[in-house]
């Protein structure tokens, strides 16, 4: 074994993907084009849970993301903009220095909080009772099933809930009103 | 045994995808591009809790990210009928001109 395992080296490729993938996704004029770019960085994403031992979630990635909300996206965009998709980008961005500085600053702002966040709680947090190998062996999803039927089952009952009132709340919105 | 992978990688991946997200939400006009560029910071937000649950033993992480999930696939849901409500109202689903709660 080198001084850089085939595990790191998937990550750098999966990594890299997604970085290069969700760069040309904000910046494709054509809204179908940077949504199967989208769809591509949520593949590389799910390798990378892979590589950290959530073998449900990265399932559940491929399914809910790659697959409903992309192809939901993917439906509206051609719905909603099949002429003037591309061309309501014509209008080039126009903004002000202090408009511009302020932006800059807010994501500045969000990139350091997000840092500084993590290795602040990694630095003070206690260690779970979930080892990777532990896990592996009782099974991956049968984990995070017994959390959710178990110790989060009120939170789950309540995202049951919110599902129900999100497909409610679609229904009625899209609804020809008379 | 393979080597594990150092948080701190992911928490840089999920910065540098979270600021990517965050600059397409400001300057893309497209609301659906704007839309989906949420989706990629919802990404990278759920990136860190994976890479933190497996670095601190826990299966909390997973549990939150599955949370996280589904309240994307509901904010999908209701974003994407206001999108359809807004192309048959303006014609366009560009967020600068949809200023109809302006009055």
């Amino acid at each position: 074994m080198g001084a850089i395992s085939f595990k790191l080296i998937v990550f750098f490729v999966a990594a890299l993907v997604v970085i290069v993938s969700s760069l040309l996704m904000t910046t494709r004029k054509n809204p179908i084009h940077s949504a199967l770019w989208m769809i591509l960085t949520f593949f590389a994403m799910a390798v990378i849970y892979l590589l950290l031992n959530a073998q449900f979630i990265a399932v559940a990635q491929v399914m809910v993301y790659a697959g409903a909300i992309m192809m939901l996206i993917l439906f509206v965009i051609m719905m909603v903009s099949l002429d003037n998709g591309a061309q309501s980008e014509q209008k080039k961005i126009s903004m002000n220095f202090t408009k511009k500085a302020a932006w800059s600053l807010a994501v500045i702002i969000l990139l350091l909080e997000l840092i500084f966040g993590a290795l602040f709680y990694q630095t003070t947090a206690k260690i779970g009772s979930y080892p990777a190998e532990a896990v592996t062996s009782l099974g991956n999803a049968k984990t995070v099933g017994t959390l959710l039927y178990g110790q989060y089952l009120f939170p789950f009952e309540i995202a049951s809930i919110l599902l129900l009132v999100g497909i409610i709340g679609a229904v009625v919105l899209s609804r020809k009103s008379k | 045994m393979l080597q594990e992978i150092p948080a701190s990688y992911c928490y840089i991946l999920s910065a540098i995808v979270f600021v990517i997200g965050a600059i397409g939400a400001i300057t893309r006009k497209n609301a659906i591009v704007i839309f989906m560029s949420i989706e990629l910071m919802l990404n990278a937000v759920n990136l860190v809790f994976i890479s933190s649950g497996n670095a601190f033993s826990s299966m909390d992480g997973s549990v939150f990210v599955f949370f996280v999930m589904t309240v994307a696939a509901v904010e999908a849901a209701v974003g994407l009928a206001i999108f359809v409500m807004l192309f048959r109202i303006r014609g366009a689903v560009n967020a600068d001109e949809a200023s109809l709660l302006k009055g």
